[in-house]
């Protein structure tokens, strides 16, 4: 009985630690009142009306949308060929290439950043935009490789010759055969990829010239400045996108299989 | 026009440093269901997989129907190869699986139907068109990848240990089918085993490859009867052999094995003699041993003996009064049963 209650609280404080944050962002942006405050000062649905309203928001917020989905793209056409080279083929080092793959993960992102800036923005001139495409995909890069790597390493090999004995070059074989058979993995990688790059902060953190900023970035400077509800809301819409999207896709694909 | 399908000439097979086939020369002729038997890591994938062109061969030449296709790339050969873990399509239904390299031929619609729809029938798994790989039977999907190899009707069809993932039941169900198959469509097979009763079973012609070489080659008659090296007599069941030691009269000669000797009242030239269980004639004759094991097999009895040549395996009709472990019995290696045997090739 005592044991059933111990683990009973274990499990409720655990769950309150992880979630309870969510709740309190998700209130204090339905505040009545013009500061960030918890509990809120009544109820109301003007912070998160608005959101939509702040200019600033809107452009990175767009930016934000583009790095996350086009730079996980671009990760994924460089890693999905990578991790399918390193699954099927004895490159020497291929455990060496894993590891490197693997470098932005392990390097504190703000190392990556100012690297990006001091090497590639100041002296080669690339624009804050590229730098941050740059950086956002080769983030991602890791994920990809890990994610289609687990699912490659499922696939067995033999269906690839059986493909070419029936008539496939290669590279059909891998787009007939291969790639429907990791499909899910692909979209597992992106999914992950994607809230990576969105929730990114300390890499882009130096990476933001006039009017290229992305959202947590921009978040973080806007309250700074106002310190109002409207952070607390915008939060929260964001927290309900990606939950949307991990929901969808845990429903069509079985995305927990894969992370 | 050769009536010869697929030749094989001083064919090198390696991986790397690992000569796996040092030469192999065969001709396979049109029409023809032979049997590549052989134990273990004797290299019988490695020469289908030459066949089938996802190896390259380090030297040699391969010829299909009468052209040189040693430098063709496999998807261009025309050769079927049925793998041994199937290799279904998992994402593609039945159907779809048989429908494959049709569809990369781009045949028209109702071709690719009608040849589908035939390729299921003849394996008996038409109802089945619509399951998923994953949703058969090891059976069902061994039928399943053999249809998908027959509907493109390949010049060879090769199948790699094609029952050996099946049990007892469904192997002598699937022997007789793959054998009616090749009967009913001529296609010309050749299929892996490393179990002699399913080559001497099915094949018109038996290849017997020990290390990479051909050992020997031959109807199944031929190779059950009359194999030539020690190596194909103890593969098709000849478990008594001993070696020649020497003659010790006109009329006489020894037989030795690792723990002594036997003096037999004829003689031969062959470096070796070699007996089938049933050979060995119990009850009567010139030499004596000791039972030391008897089993009961249904038609006959099973016995080990214990010689001075050491152990000699003999088989005896059923009907004939049983003799007790411990007991003496004599025994006769007839000159009639003895097989001269090679050493080696
Ligand atoms: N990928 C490989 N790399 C190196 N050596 C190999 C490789 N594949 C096979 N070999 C070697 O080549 C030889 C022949 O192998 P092969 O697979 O053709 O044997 P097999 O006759 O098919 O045996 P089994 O009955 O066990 O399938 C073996 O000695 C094996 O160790
Ligand atoms: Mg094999």
């Amino acid at each position: 009985m005592g044991k059933t209650w111990a683990s009973r609280l274990i499990i409720f404080t655990t769950l309150l630690f992880l979630i309870g944050p969510f709740f309190i962002i998700i209130f204090a942006g339905l505040s009545a009142g013009s500061s960030l405050s918890f509990p809120p000062q009544g109820l109301s649905l003007k912070w998160y009306l608005a959101v939509f309203e702040v200019e600033s928001f809107r452009q990175s917020f767009t930016l934000s949308m583009f790095l996350a989905v086009c730079g996980t793209l671009c990760a994924l056409i460089i890693g999905v060929p990578a991790a399918y080279a390193i699954c099927r083929y004895k490159i020497p080092g291929a455990e060496t290439i894993k590891l490197i793959v693997a470098a932005p993960i392990i390097v504190p992102g703000i190392i990556v950043g100012l690297a990006l800036l001091r090497y590639l923005v100041v002296p080669l001139n690339f624009t804050v935009t590229l730098a941050l495409f740059l950086a956002h995909t080769a983030l991602v890069l890791p994920y990809a490789v890990r994610v289609v790597s687990a699912s490659l390493e499922n696939l067995r090999t033999d269906i690839e010759e059986a493909a070419v004995l029936l008539g496939c070059t290669r590279l059909q074989a891998f787009s007939k055969v291969v790639l429907p058979n990791i499909r899910s993995g692909i979209l597992a990688a992106f999914i992950l990829g994607f809230v990576t790059s969105f929730n990114q902060v300390p890499v882009s953190l130096f990476l933001s010239g006039p009017g290229v900023r992305t959202l947590p970035i921009d978040m973080l400077d806007y309250m700074e400045i106002t310190y109002d509800p409207s952070v607390a809301a915008l939060s929260a819409l964001l927290a309900f996108l990606s939950m949307g999207i991990v929901f969808i896709a845990e429903k069509t694909l079985g995305f927990s299989r894969y992370v | 026009m050769s009536d010869t399908a697929v030749s094989l000439q001083n064919l090198t097979l390696a991986y790397g440093e690992t000569v796996a086939v040092p030469s192999l020369n065969l001709d396979i002729h049109k029409g023809e269901l032979v049997a590549l038997l052989g134990p273990s890591g004797c290299g019988k994938t490695t020469t289908m997989r030459a066949i089938a062109g996802l190896m390259t061969p380090r030297s040699g030449t391969i010829m299909i129907d009468g052209v040189d296709v040693t430098k063709v790339s496999a998807n261009k050969r025309g050769v079927g190869l049925v793998f041994q873990s199937y290799a279904l399509f998992p994402h593609l239904s039945g159907f779809e699986n048989v429908a494959f390299g049709l569809r990369l031929k781009r045949t028209p619609a109702a071709v690719i139907t009608q040849k589908v729809e035939a390729g299921l029938e003849l394996v008996g798994l038409s109802h089945l068109a619509e399951r998923m790989p994953a949703e058969l039977s090891g059976g069902q999907q061994q039928r399943l990848s053999l249809a998908r190899s027959l509907v493109m009707e390949p010049k060879v069809l090769l199948l790699d240990e094609p029952l050996s993932n099946l049990d007892a039941r469904l192997r002598l169900e699937m022997r007789t089918e793959l054998q009616t198959l090749q009967r009913q469509t001529g296609i010309t097979m050749v299929f892996v085993t490393h179990d002699q009763a399913e080559a001497l079973a099915l094949a018109d012609r038996i290849v017997l490859m020990k290390d990479g070489v051909i050992e020997q080659t031959g109807t199944p008659e031929d190779l059950y009867n009359r194999p030539n090296t020690v190596f194909a007599a103890d593969f098709v069941g000849f478990e008594n052999i001993f070696k020649v030691s020497g003659n010790t009269a006109s009329n006489s000669m020894v037989i030795a094995s690792d723990t002594g000797e036997l003096n037999l009242n004829y003689r031969s030239d062959a470096s070796h003699l070699a007996w089938r269980p049933e050979g060995v004639i119990i009850g009567s004759g010139p030499h004596a041993g000791v039972v030391a094991g008897v089993a009961f097999a249904g038609n006959k009895r099973e016995y080990v003996i214990t010689t001075d040549a050491g152990k000699i395996r003999a088989d005896v009709d059923a009907s004939e009064s049983a003799v007790q472990i411990g007991e003496t019995v004599s025994f006769e290696l007839p000159e009639s049963s003895a097989r001269p045997l090679r050493e080696a090739l």
